[in-house]
């Protein structure tokens, strides 16, 4: 479960300050599907990049469990990012010299995973992403809804307790949309992950339990239903 | 993962690869030929200096000539009752002359026990560097006109209606036995024997195979000197090793009696304790003989003249410095498109650092991705390096120096038609002389251009592109290391 309690981040360009997220304070219970919208240069990311331990807020507090984010050293953050987070992204980030099968396999990497392991559990992946065939292929012989499927795979291969998700289907046309929101709902519910969901797309927003609004770095709850 | 992703990496990068990697092998290359030239000059500078001075020489010693001091240029004297005077009027004279070799001072051999009981002084061995001249032909009659033009024979030179040879060679005395340091240490004995012990006050000599030629001499031959017979009994090899500064060697003892310099020597070989210690020995020699010129082997070295010395320069110089140019724009260039590589792949580096990857897993990877593409330049620029060392052997560069010139040609007004002074009463000759005697303070050594293939080069050419792939890859490492993991997210908001 994530609280967040008067969470603010300020960034310094130059001599200006751009308040990106302003005392935010919010929870979300574990196994929880949301979905976050706002406008662009409203906080979203900024928001994302608190919750992946990816950066620490200039003030408050991010707890993820009973650890606070904001709190814990560098090297823990590391840890949490390599066990218990896993971030899908808009441009699925695939490392373009590796493999489909190579790429699920990085995110094995800091956890020690031993090559034959990391090779079996990376086949596994794919194939629950349906990409079983894929595996050799390098992300420029795959299209845009394959590799989101190899990203999703990399996130998930590691079991984590929560998947975060960057704007998913923005790079992918209606279909492929379709077919990758199907997909992430399905490993939600199997998994029971705590999945976040950055999202311009409304129709992808409406599927999720809760929706957050977000804008001039404040944070309002829209509504809180079943996933359709 | 480490190697596959690096294997990946550097294929998948392959111009940016071989850019970095060629440009280390072109650097390596040249740091290889540029020292394996530079040891070859050495190696021929060495070969010159151990014909000259022989092998093991650190120190040589010699006392400083004074201003028109030290042997007679080529000066012949007879005094009226001297020759044969025939009824024509007419005078037939011959002399022969043994002396200190002209730019040489002679000096007591006790010189040799001061040096040898001074600081760092492992050994030494004195010798007497001598000139043997002789002179003979016929002095005209003074009050008669020349009837004829003169002839003369080879070698001789003619005036005044008189007819006469002159020659000289040089002579060395050496100390019997006397085979670890000296200026036949090291060389070769072609026909007959060396000299022993046993030799020390006999009259025998070691003559040089070029004046063996010369001369028509060989082993059992006689050489006359001052009127004294000596036995050849032994001829030097003529190898490039074994190239000899005087054309006949005589035991010391027996040179010094000849030349009438008892107990008198010319230059003092020095070996010293250690490399370490020639310039500490060089200190105490000169502490305990203020008046004597104390030369090391580096000074030899820059005495040496000729080819041998442009290509030293060259390669001392421009390659030195072109080598370090180019080492430093591969360093530069590397470590450009290393820095160049990790700004490319930031959202790559952002992702992994998201996945979990620490700093130090990411910095390892740029830095062996770094270091394989250093090592790819390393092993091209070794076997680049190895074909050009190879290449200049091939060529077969000749290379001549030259020790000691400038003190080679024998002072004194030309003879040729300077007349008789004096007539067979008195006469006093100077000229410039053929052969040994203006060889005696200059030998000049050909010698080819073979540029050794070194493990000690190897190591370097390793070592540089470990160096070069290692300071990339730091540098590199700590640019990757400094991005947040966030920025796999930054092209978003």
């Amino acid at each position: 479960m994530y609280t967040l309690t008067d969470v603010s981040k300020t960034y310094t360009n130059g001599k200006k300050e751009v308040q990106a997220l302003s005392r935010v304070s919010l929870t979300i219970p574990t196994g929880q599907m949301v979905a976050i919208q706002g406008p662009t240069g409203g906080g979203k990311s900024t928001l994302l990049q608190m919750l992946g331990a990816l950066d620490r807020p200039t003030s408050g507090s991010v707890l993820l469990g009973s650890e606070d984010l904001a709190a814990v050293s560098n090297r823990r953050l590391t840890e949490l990012r390599a066990q218990e987070i896993s971030i899908v992204f808009q441009g699925f980030n695939l490392i373009p010299t590796l493999t489909a099968q190579q790429n699920v396999e990085t995110a094995l990497v800091p956890l020690g995973v031993k090559a034959r392991d990391r090779a079996e559990r990376a086949a596994s992946a794919l194939d629950s992403v349906g990409l079983a065939d894929r595996g050799g292929h390098l992300p420029a012989e795959l299209s845009g809804g394959q590799q989101q499927r190899v990203a999703i795979a990399r996130a998930l291969v590691r079991q984590p307790k929560v998947l975060l998700a960057d704007e998913p289907t923005g790079n992918l046309d209606e279909a492929t949309r379709d077919e990758i929101v199907a997909l992430l709902m399905t490993l939600w519910r199997d998994r029971g992950l705590t999945l976040i969901m950055v999202t311009h797309d409304s129709w992808v927003a409406r599927r999720a339990q809760r929706r957050l609004r977000i804008a001039r770095g404040t944070v309002t709850d829209s509504d809180v239903s079943t996933p359709a | 993962m480490l190697l596959t992703y690096v294997r990946r990496e550097l294929r998948g990068r392959l111009r940016q690869t071989l850019i970095v990697a060629v440009g280390l092998a072109v650097a390596i290359a040249l740091v290889l030929v540029v020292n394996a030239a530079s040891a070859g000059v050495r190696n021929a500078q060495d070969d010159v200096l151990e014909s000259v001075y022989g092998v093991g020489t650190d120190i040589e010693v010699t006392q400083a000539a004074a201003r028109g001091a030290g042997g007679r240029p080529g000066q012949f004297s007879f005094g009226a009752d001297d020759g044969t005077t025939s009824d024509d009027g007419s005078t037939s004279v011959a002399t022969d002359q043994l002396s200190i070799t002209r730019g040489t001072t002679a000096m007591s051999d006790d010189v040799a026990s001061t040096i040898s009981a001074a600081d760092g002084v492992s050994d030494v061995t004195a010798t007497l560097m001598l000139t043997d001249q002789t002179f003979s032909g016929e002095l005209p009659d003074a009050g008669a006109a020349p009837a004829s033009p003169p002839t003369g024979g080879g070698g001789g030179a003619r005036f005044g209606g008189g007819n006469f040879d002159v020659d000289s060679f040089s002579v060395e005395g050496i100390t019997p036995g006397a085979t670890a340091l000296g200026p036949l240490a090291g060389a070769d004995v072609a026909d007959g024997r060396g000299f022993t012990t046993e030799d020390a006050g006999a009259d025998v000599a070691l003559i040089s195979q070029s004046y063996a030629d010369s001369a028509t001499l060989s082993v059992g031959s006689t050489i006359t000197l001052t009127g004294t017979p000596v036995t050849v009994v032994g001829v030097l090899g003529s190898d490039d090793s074994a190239t000899t500064l005087s054309d006949v060697y005589l035991p010391i003892d027996v040179a010094q009696a000849l030349s009438g310099l008892t107990d008198q020597i010319s230059t003092v070989y020095v070996q010293a304790t250690s490399a370490d210690t020639v310039d500490t020995a060089a200190a105490a020699i000169t502490a305990a003989l203020p008046e004597a010129t104390v030369t090391t082997q580096s000074d030899l070295a820059s005495g040496v003249t000729g080819s041998l010395s442009s290509a030293s320069s060259l390669v001392q110089n421009l390659g030195r410095w072109l080598s370090i140019a180019v080492l430093v724009a591969a360093f530069g260039l590397a470590v450009l498109f290393t820095i160049s590589g990790v700004t490319r792949r930031t959202r790559d580096f952002g992702t992994l650092k998201a996945l979990g990857w620490s700093n130090g897993r990411i910095v390892r990877q740029v830095g062996v991705e770094s270091l394989v593409t250093g090592l790819i330049g390393g092993v091209a620029g070794l076997v680049v390096g190895v074909g050009g060392i190879l290449a200049l052997n091939a060529a077969g560069i000749s290379l001549s120096g030259t020790t000691g010139a400038g003190a080679a040609t024998a002072a004194g007004a030309g003879a040729a038609g300077a007349g008789a002074a004096g007539g067979p009463g008195a006469g006093a000759f100077g000229g410039n002389l053929p052969g040994g005697a203006g060889q005696a303070a200059s030998s000049t050594v050909e010698t080819v251009l073979h540029a050794p293939i070194d493990v000690a080069f190897i190591a370097t050419g390793v070592g540089i592109a470990v160096v070069g792939g290692l300071l990339a890859g730091v540098i590199g490492g700590w640019r990757a290391a400094r991005l947040r993991p966030a920025a796999a997210l930054r092209s978003l908001d």
